[in-house]
């Protein structure tokens, strides 16, 4: 009897009413207080009660009006950019600046239909890498490991920071 | 005449040699990221941010508001030699910049772009001057419920105005203004929404927001449509427009400023709906409307004058009132309270460098991107040609240099990770990320002014449609609301973006 018109409306609904929920249940911890003196949970709670009634809205229009559908997701780009991501910071701390970035790179550039390991590639990966380098670490003096502790016993303390 | 004496003070603040060389900077990137598609001001302004830290105030302002109004520039660049607009601000430009471009006229199309956009930045740096003080006046007499009922026009304005389903829209304002509560509640010390994380006891890191939502999800979405660009990129000859170009760009220009200027003060309009209005009316007023869309002058000059009008336009709200009007504004307003300045109607008397350095700096900054742009014609399509299979590594990279240099912490990474797929998830479900995070900038402020409010009104909610100002405001809020959802309307709103 019911179906369902719009997938949009219908998805972003059940996040929002998801979201409100959980922003509801961790909230009831802080203490409310009253309208004249508002204690840290009276804003989150009347935004969670706003939040869930936006979703319920959002969900019953989905059955009446027609909308669109959700399109595919593009799980190989998403999950190898936010890998990318995660490997850099993971492996900042011990192998340092050099590795951390080249594995960002190499991994996200695969995220890429046009990827291809070339001359232009290579070039391209190590300049990245020297330029950051020369005008984050030495230049701008932000603390990265050029090498990481890893390296730390056996190279000299320029090529660590 | 105090607006002479103020932009005095002004230019001799934005022409001190430290102050042009970040303006030339900030236009300098500001035009080259309009030119390089996928890459939006929102997230290279976010990029950069860290690098500001050790500059003061006004340098750090002047170079970021450089990168946003250069990347109109920019994106009118590549909207005419090769029908791809960088910004959406410059979509109509390639309308008939484009079929400029292919009879040969790219020169002289991309000089009227110029020029147009030249004047428009000119008049505006004006108009900013003259209405920026009565309006900060007026400001800084609003109490607390006031203030809290201008943010709620502002938030619901911006939703309205831009594209998009405005009920996803609020929800998402919502949510920002929830991750912004996250962190140590400034009035009772209390840990909200911390989880026990001492990153998270600053609350979440509002760059790390901005990057991982336009920097790395902006990425994925471009990844998923991406496709093999077939260039063709049209000689540029004769930068010089004719007599008969200049005699008919005043009138476009004209308007263009005009509606670009009235547009670009309201919240969420700004620069991208000020050009679209912009070729509207030339197709309807201009005496040459039957060439529009084959390469007519008027298509160029109307909408590149309206969306520059628009762009510097939008910082009157966010210099004034300290309410950002769109995902840049609430970057600078971010750049600001870093710097340790809380934006509002007191900036401009209590820090009168800062204010008017920052105006004059952005007509020194229009006059530089006359002067340079045209000769740097080369560079710029070079620089269209980089394929974005190279490109968004590099993005990765300076996202993720840049997102740890705030704190040296690569809690700040994993953050920005986190809300690039929200970003992304949300991007799906056709949910904007530029409410969220107008919300995310504004919500400590706005839960502190509706407890001020209801501490004076003793916990009397009324207080809000009692007091005059504050009720026209939530009336006016309301009245976009009710507005958007008459089918009229929405049909007018969605025509207006269609082309988005």
């Amino acid at each position: 009897m019911f179906k369902i018109k719009a997938e949009k409306d219908f998805q972003t609904g059940l996040i929002y009413v998801g979201l409100g929920a959980l922003f509801m249940w961790f909230g009831q911890d802080y203490r409310m207080g009253t309208g004249a003196r508002m204690g840290p949970g009276y804003f989150p709670i009347v935004l969670s009660g706003i939040l869930i009634v936006l979703g319920l809205i959002s969900i019953g229009r989905s059955f009446l009006v027609e909308g669109e559908k959700v399109g595919a997701i593009a799980w190989k780009p998403m999950g190898l950019t936010m890998a990318a991501c995660i490997a850099f910071a993971v492996l900042l701390k011990p192998l340092g600046l050099i590795f951390s970035l080249a594995a960002l790179c190499l991994i996200s550039f695969r995220a890429s239909q046009f990827f291809k390991i070339d001359r232009v590639a290579v070039i391209g990966l190590l300049g990245l890498i020297v330029f950051c380098v020369l005008v984050f670490v030495k230049g701008l003096g932000v603390p990265l490991p050029i090498l990481g502790t890893l390296f730390e016993p056996y190279v000299p303390q320029w090529l660590i920071r | 005449m105090d607006i002479l004496a103020n932009l005095w003070l002004g230019l001799q603040v934005s022409l001190t040699a430290d102050n042009l060389l970040y303006c030339l900077i900030g236009v300098f990137f500001g035009t080259a990221i309009g030119v390089l598609p996928g890459l939006g001001p929102a997230a290279t302004i976010a990029m950069l941010l860290p690098a500001t830290f050790a500059m003061p105030p006004v340098t750090a302002l002047i170079m970021l508001a450089g990168i946003f109004y250069g990347a109109q520039y920019g994106g009118s660049t590549t909207a005419i030699l090769v029908n791809l607009p960088g910004e959406t601000s410059s979509v109509v430009t390639a309308l008939d910049g484009y079929k400029m471009a292919r009879q040969g006229k790219a020169g002289r199309a991309l000089a009227t772009a110029a020029i147009a956009s030249f004047f428009a930045g000119t008049v505006c740096t004006l108009l900013i001057a003259l209405f920026a003080p009565p309006l900060a006046e007026v400001a800084l007499k609003f109490g607390p419920a006031e203030y809290f009922s201008l943010m709620v026009l502002g938030l619901v304005a911006s939703i309205v105005l831009a594209h998009g389903s405005v009920l996803h829209a609020l929800g998402m304002i919502i949510i920002g203004l929830m991750l912004g509560l996250v962190g140590t509640d400034v009035n009772s010390g209390a840990q909200r929404y911390a989880f026990g994380i001492p990153e998270l006891s600053d609350g979440i890191g509002f760059v790390a927001v901005a990057m991982g939502m336009f920097g790395v999800g902006e990425i994925v979405a471009n990844l998923e449509n991406e496709g093999r660009r077939d260039l063709m990129i049209s000689k540029v000859t004769g930068l010089m427009p004719t007599r008969e170009d200049f005699r008919r760009m005043v009138a476009p220009v004209l308007r263009g400023t005009a509606l670009g200027s009235v547009l670009g003060i309201l919240p969420g309009g700004g620069a991208a709906l000020a050009s679209f209005g912009s070729y509207a009316l030339e197709k309807r007023v201009s005496k040459y409307r039957h060439e529009m869309g084959n390469g007519a002058i008027e298509g160029v000059a109307g909408p590149e004058a309206a969306n520059n009008a628009g762009a510097q336009m939008s910082f009157i709200p966010m210099l004034t009132l300290g309410i950002p009007s769109n995902p840049v504004m609430a970057l600078m307003i971010g750049a600001m309270i870093i710097q340790g300045i809380q934006p509002g109607p007191q900036v401009m008397t209590s820090q009168p460098g800062l204010f008017w350095g920052l105006i004059a700096s952005m007509w020194v900054g229009n006059l530089m991107l006359l002067i340079l742009n045209l000769p740097l014609i080369g560079i710029w399509v070079r620089m269209i040609t980089i394929p974005y299979h190279f490109l968004f590594p590099m993005i990765l990279v300076f996202c993720a240099i840049g997102v740890f240099s705030l704190n040296n912490s690569t809690f700040d990474v994993y953050m920005m990770t986190a809300f690039g797929f929200i970003g992304y998830i949300f991007k799906k479900l056709d949910c904007e990320p530029a409410p969220l995070l107008l919300g995310f900038i504004l919500g400590q402020q706005m839960e502190e002014y509706l407890r001020r409010a209801l501490l004076l009104s003793k916990g009397d909610a009324t207080v809000f449609i009692t007091r005059p100002i504050s009720a026209v405001m939530l009336v006016f809020a309301a009245v976009l609301l009710v507005l958007v959802l008459l089918p009229a309307f929405s049909k007018t709103r969605s025509e207006a973006f269609q082309d988005d």
